[in-house]
């Protein structure tokens, strides 16, 4: 009997070590929408390979509440994402801007590329220039039968 | 032999450039404040609630401004750095209490001593926002005209304070 009174308890008791989730907002679904959108562009600073939108870290629900203070004060993305990079530098946005630092970063596989086609181009053409040599008087028989012959070799 | 040249040496160009990348620490994200003023806040000290603390009442001297909070592990190992510095006096320092209950932070300072002039009470972390704060222990150094001349993430050694933040200090206070 007193285990059971125990086990009712704990069961009780259960609906408080449930885990948090983040903060609701279905009254809101469009504001919602909006701050998950803005925020999935964002990267996590404690998780660095998560945005803000994925990661539960205390720090991102955090960005996540003031990315949703400011749309509700009618601020634009743009100047959401300008108040981040001024506070955690670029490292923030998924999308690096495009800018000197940054140029390799985003023509540098265009430049792998264009090396790799440069590079295949020149070996093409040095195996074409190369010389076929001259084939046998036997093989050339053996071709010239082939060819008449309906591609049947007579033995 | 000569068709082994250009991969070995590829090769060796990206352990060389892999070997530099595990040298890095990614933590370190470069702070896009340094060089600029810091940002205002208007806080509630943690010892005294009543009166408040702004970086503004520091404008004419060179301050460390330090983040911690009692929950924060890495700031056990950077807080007899911070006291031994607190007493030789080289540089006033101020606290951050960052997203802490009043009373852990209070009697973390009594456990452990406290360096600080005071601490700031940022409880909600909007404060921690705007210094672009995301792993506690952070330091800024300050100069006189308030603006953020240095920055280290992660908690302030001795080696750190020799080599970079007091000869920094001294030339702050000398400029």
């Amino acid at each position: 009997m007193a285990r059971l009174l125990v086990l009712l308890a704990a069961l009780a008791c259960a609906p408080a070590a449930w885990p948090k989730e983040a903060a609701p907002a279905a009254a809101e679904p469009a504001l919602e929408a909006r701050v998950m959108a803005l925020s999935s562009e964002l990267r996590c600073l404690v998780c660095q390979n998560q945005t803000i939108a994925d990661s539960n870290a205390g720090l991102a629900s955090d960005l996540r509440e003031e990315i949703r203070e400011m749309m509700r004060q009618g601020k634009s993305d743009r100047q959401i994402v300008a108040f981040m990079v001024d506070r955690y530098g670029d490292f923030v946005l998924y999308r690096p801007p495009l800018k000197a630092a940054t140029v390799l970063l985003w023509f540098g596989p265009l430049l792998l590329v264009l090396i790799g086609i440069i590079a295949l181009f020149r070996r093409l053409a040095r195996r074409h220039r190369a010389e076929e040599p001259p084939l046998a008087p036997a093989d050339a028989e053996r071709a010239r039968r082939l060819l008449d012959g309906g591609g049947t070799e007579a033995r | 032999m000569n068709r082994f040249v250009l991969p070995l040496g590829i090769f060796a160009v990206l352990v060389a450039l892999l070997g530099i990348g595990l040298t890095l620490n990614p933590r370190e994200v470069p702070s896009p404040l340094i060089g600029k003023p810091a940002p205002h806040f208007d806080l509630p000290q943690l010892g005294e609630p009543g009166k408040t603390f702004s970086e503004r009442d520091m404008l004419g001297k060179v301050w460390l401004l330090n983040v911690w909070a009692s929950w924060c592990v890495s700031c056990r190992e950077e807080h007899p750095v911070l006291l031994d510095l607190a007493k030789s006096g080289a540089v006033p320092i101020l606290g951050l209490n960052y997203k802490d209950e009043r009373k852990d932070g209070l009697s973390w300072l009594q456990n452990m001593g406290d360096p600080y002039r005071l601490s700031a009470f940022d409880f909600q972390g909007r404060v921690g926002i705007d210094y672009g704060v995301y792993g506690v222990p952070e330091t800024y150094l300050i100069d006189k005209r308030g603006v953020i001349r240095y920055k280290r993430i992660g908690p302030v050694t001795r080696e750190v304070l020799k080599e970079q933040i007091l000869p920094l200090v001294q030339e702050l206070e000398r400029g």
